[in-house]
Order: C-alpha cells, then structure tokens, then sequence
C-alpha cells in the first residue's frame, strides 16, 4: 500500500513541476513544452494498449485528426463551442475505435499494422472529399482565446489522466489480461479471458485520448485543413517515441518523448530536409540497439550494478 | 469411482476441416471423479476432441454438456469460465510472467475467480502441490521442460475446474519424470479431481484411467477399462495395421 501511495504522491509532484512550466518560460520554449505534453499523452496513451499486446498500431493520426478536423468543422461551420466539440470527437473516436477493434484485432501481427496505417490514409482521404466536395473547399478557423499556457495545461490534465488510468489498469484485472494475451493469446483464451473484449476495451482507449489531444491542439493551429490534422507522420513519431522510451512501463513513453522532441525540433530548425531520414536512423537505432527503449537500458544498468 | 453422475456429456460431435472430417460422430461421457483416457493411432482425432471440448475451435455439428449446461456454440473464454481448463500438447507458458504469475493467471480467470492475495496464495499451493515449491519467482522461461509442464498443470488447476484435460502431458518426459508425472496425476485422481487424458504412454493409461476410448479416423472403435480395450481385437489391428 505504502508504495501505491507514494507513487501516486511522485506522480502529483511531477503534474505540479509541470504545471509550473507557463509561469517560468513562454514563446519558444513553452511551444517545445506543448509539443512534448501533446507526444507524451499520445506515446504513453498509444503505449497502454500496445506494449503489452504487441499489436502495433499506426491510427493516432486518425483518431488525432478526427479531433482536430470535428472541433474546427463544428466551430467554423456550425457555431458550436469548443468544449462541446471537443466532447463530440471524443465520442466519436472511441465509438470508431470500438468498430475498428471488432473488426480487426483478430488480425494478427503485421497484418494489423498494414490496416491501421491504410485505415488512417482512408479516412484521411475521405474527409478531404466530402470537405471539398460537399462542405464547400475553404479552410476552417479555430478561433478562441486560448494561450499556448493554456492549450498545455490542458494537454498536461489530459496526460494526467492517461496516467492516471494505466495506473488503475496496471492494478486491475483488465490489465493483468492484457499482458496474458501479449504472452500467449491461445492461453488467454483457455484460462478464461475474454480476449476480443480486452484488446477493444484498451484500443478505444487510445482513440479516446487521441480525439482529445487532437481536440485540444487544434486552436494552437488557428487554421486547419484535413491534411494538415490527419498526418500520417503523426502516427509513426508516437511510435518512435514510445517505442524510444520503453512500452513496458507506464513512464518508459515519457523518457522518450522528452529528448526526441527536443531533437526533431533542432534538426527541424537547422537542418529540416533531414527530419525523415532522422525518423528512419531513430528506428533503426531502437530495434538493433535498445529494443526495451531507455528503460530497458536502465534496468539492464541497475542489474549489472547489484549483480 | 465410475459410478457417480455424469458430468460431460458429449453427444455425436464431428469436425470437418473442409473436406477431411478429423471428428466423426463421436459420443462418450465422464462421469464425476471419473478418469477418462483417450487413446487412438497419430492423427486420429483425440486432440481435435480436446479442442472441441475446450472451444479452440467451433463443433460442425453435435451437442458438448457439462453439468447439462450447452458448451457447443460457447467460445473458448466462456468454456473456460464454466469449468473446463486444459494443457497444451506443446506445453504453452507465458514467457514474460513469473512462475508464480503463469499460475496466478489461471487463477484470476478461470471458473472460481481470485485476486491478489487470495489467487496468490491459492498459486502458492498449488505450486507446491505440483512441486515447484522453490521456484515461485523465477522467470519461467528459465525452467526445464518438466517443470514448464507443471507450471501449465498448476496453471490448469488454478481456476478449480470441473473438468481437467490433459493433452499428452506425459509426452516428451524421461523414465524417471514419466514416474513423477505420474504419480502426480494419480494424486489428482484421487483428490476426486475429474480428468481426461489424451496419451500415447501405455502404462500412464494402465495406471491412472478408470475407462478409455479408443479412437481411430475420428470415430469411436472401442470402450471398457484399459485392459479390455488394449486387448481388444479391433483396437490392436487399428495401431499396428490389419493382418
């Protein structure tokens, strides 16, 4: 019990330092603050459902910009407020989270990936034509009167909560079962775990926080177009940087996404025809060389050290 | 022993895999406390009944009861939740969880439902129970064969089954571990536990099977206690060939 709490107590402390950020920067350095929040809801998030499971999934972009393209139509075309909108795409998400889950999480390994990544382009492609065809082609504004301290405070509450809820999973039954089926999935059904259930259960998950992030984002961006929220490279940097950081803890997304932001940002600056190759050689290094990411290589340390 | 109520009640099953019927009207029952072997030549269809039994595959026809409850249309899950739990041919562990976690996990899910210090300490017994008593908390991948078998044993167990089948879990063992595994089924046996083996080791069968059924091309050929269905004509020419 006495290591429950103070984990829940470290975790407070860090959610304070956070929130603390606004107050002692802001321009730039608060920017790179917000993009790091937005990546460490998304990784830790995308990593809840697919470190223990193994099944790699390459939709963020899309669940991200159904809540970027839902809060700016809803603004921009229908009046709508931004919380409300946020809330709608939110729904939204998890319930095509849900029917994407159904309808395939019986795949099985690259077969998953190649869907998700296809599933992401199409409605991506898809909103692009009914937005330019029967929406009529102008752009759509996002106009509030959010600061960037703000759009991060509300990122950090949103990666509080991811937080918050793989803790409670790591503690529950739906998260014991989850590891069982990255284990062996013939063995979870056989020992009574309904498995189709857990792996939905946990996917609608991250479309949910995805859809939130992608919500909250939004006014940052002022003027948005499908192309723009439904990016596929969205997709592929949260599984970099969770991947960077290690899937097997709660906290292993965070330890990635901290310096590959600040990494990307530089060579984005100085070097910014290089940003894809960069995105391949970090691939390249987490799979010949730190397959548990930087936490794997920590507890590998640790070990040698009490060894 | 044999004369207690019925337990399963499987009723005319068959399996088509497209055209090959690897399952063809099969019937049979256990009763309670009941210890049913399943014996037949390779390739005759005993751990497709296992499977059907479990639900790892869906029947193409016929009826599974346990406790009169339709087990037929049920998926894997719910098989599991009703009271039948099972081991692999190929002896399947959780490679990433601890000794003890691989039978916390039949714990926590399986027909009686545990949690934490309660599927714990129920793990912990059972552990001991099946002699693993010193290796509750190392990585499983560690352990010898024998003892990954006995891992997925305990694990079977863990959920307090109605009905426990082992598929060949006696295969791939040395005289001396074949002793000791059969020994612990015995002690099973006589807990009251209800089992049905799938094996090919002929004294595993003399010893622990109240009755047996001989299976040949998915079809029942036999029935009785060990020693009449090994003597019997039809059986001997079914493994060795006729004339």
């Amino acid at each position: 019990m006495t290591g429950e709490v103070r984990s829940l107590l470290i975790g407070a402390v860090c959610v304070a330092l956070a929130a603390a950020v606004p107050y002692v920067t802001d321009g730039y350095w608060l920017s790179i603050a917000l993009t790091a929040m937005m990546y460490i809801a998304l990784s830790t998030s995308w990593a809840l459902f697919s470190g223990p499971t193994h099944y790699i999934s390459l939709a963020s972009g899309a669940f991200f910009g159904i809540g970027g393209y839902l809060v700016a139509t809803g603004m921009s075309d229908y009046n709508q407020s931004f919380w409300l909108m946020m809330f709608v795409a939110a729904v939204v998400a998890t319930l095509l989270a849900g029917l994407i889950g159904l309808a395939t999480l019986r795949l099985s390994g690259v077969y998953f990936v190649i869907f998700t990544l296809g599933l992401a382009e199409m409605i991506r492609n898809l909103v692009s034509w009914v937005q330019n065809n029967f929406l009529g082609s102008r752009g759509l504004y996002v106009l509030t009167d959010f600061t960037d301290a703000h759009i991060y405070w509300m990122l950090l509450a949103v990666a509080a909560a991811v937080f918050l809820f793989g803790w409670f999973i790591d503690r529950s039954r739906l998260g014991f079962a989850l590891k069982i089926i990255g284990n062996e999935e013939t063995v979870a059904r056989h020992v009574g775990i309904n498995t189709a259930w857990t792996k939905v259960v946990l996917f609608m998950s991250t479309g949910f926080f995805a859809a939130l992030v992608g919500a909250i984002i939004a006014p940052r961006y002022s003027y948005i177009e499908p192309n723009l929220v439904f990016s596929p490279e969205l997709s592929f940097l949260v599984v970099i940087m969770a991947l960077l950081g290690g899937t097997h803890r709660l906290w292993g997304p965070l330890l990635g996404v901290i310096p590959f932001t600040l990494i990307w940002e530089a060579i984005s600056i100085w070097v910014p025809n290089f940003t894809t190759l960069f995105l391949g050689l970090a691939f390249l290094t987490i799979v010949y060389f730190i397959p548990n990411g930087f936490v794997g290589l920590l507890e590998k340390l640790r070990h040698r050290s009490v060894a | 022993m044999s004369n207690g109520r019925t337990l399963l009640d499987v009723q005319n099953i068959s399996k088509k895999f497209g055209g090959l019927v690897a399952v063809n009207g099969l019937s049979f029952t256990v009763k309670e406390q009941e210890v049913l072997g399943i014996i037949g030549p390779n390739g005759s269809g005993k751990t497709t009944v296992m499977n059907l039994i479990s639900g790892a595959f869906p029947l193409s026809s016929g009826s599974i009861r346990l406790m009169g409850r339709e087990l037929a249309d049920l998926s894997a899950h719910r098989i599991a939740r009703a009271g039948v739990a099972r081991t692999f041919q190929l002896v399947r562990i959780l490679p990433g969880l601890s000794v003890m976690d691989n039978v916390v996990a039949g714990a926590v899910f399986g027909h009686r439902r545990r949690w934490r210090t309660e599927a714990e300490s129920h793990a912990r017994d059972l552990l001991d129970r099946v002699g693993l008593g010193d290796k509750h908390y190392q990585p499983v991948s560690a352990l010898t064969y024998i003892d990954q078998k006995r891992v997925e044993l305990a694990r079977a167990l863990a959920g307090d089954p109605q009905i426990l089948l082992l598929d060949e879990w006696l295969a791939g063992l040395n005289p001396s571990e074949l002793h000791t595994g059969i020994e612990l089924i015995e002690s099973l046996s006589r807990e009251g536990r209800t089992i049905i083996l799938v094996e090919h080791v002929m004294d595993a069968i003399r010893t622990l099977c109240h009755r047996c059924i001989v299976v040949n091309s998915g079809q029942l050929i036999a029935e009785g206690t060990p020693a009449s269905v090994l003597s019997d004509p039809t059986v001997i020419s079914a493994y060795l060939g006729d004339d």
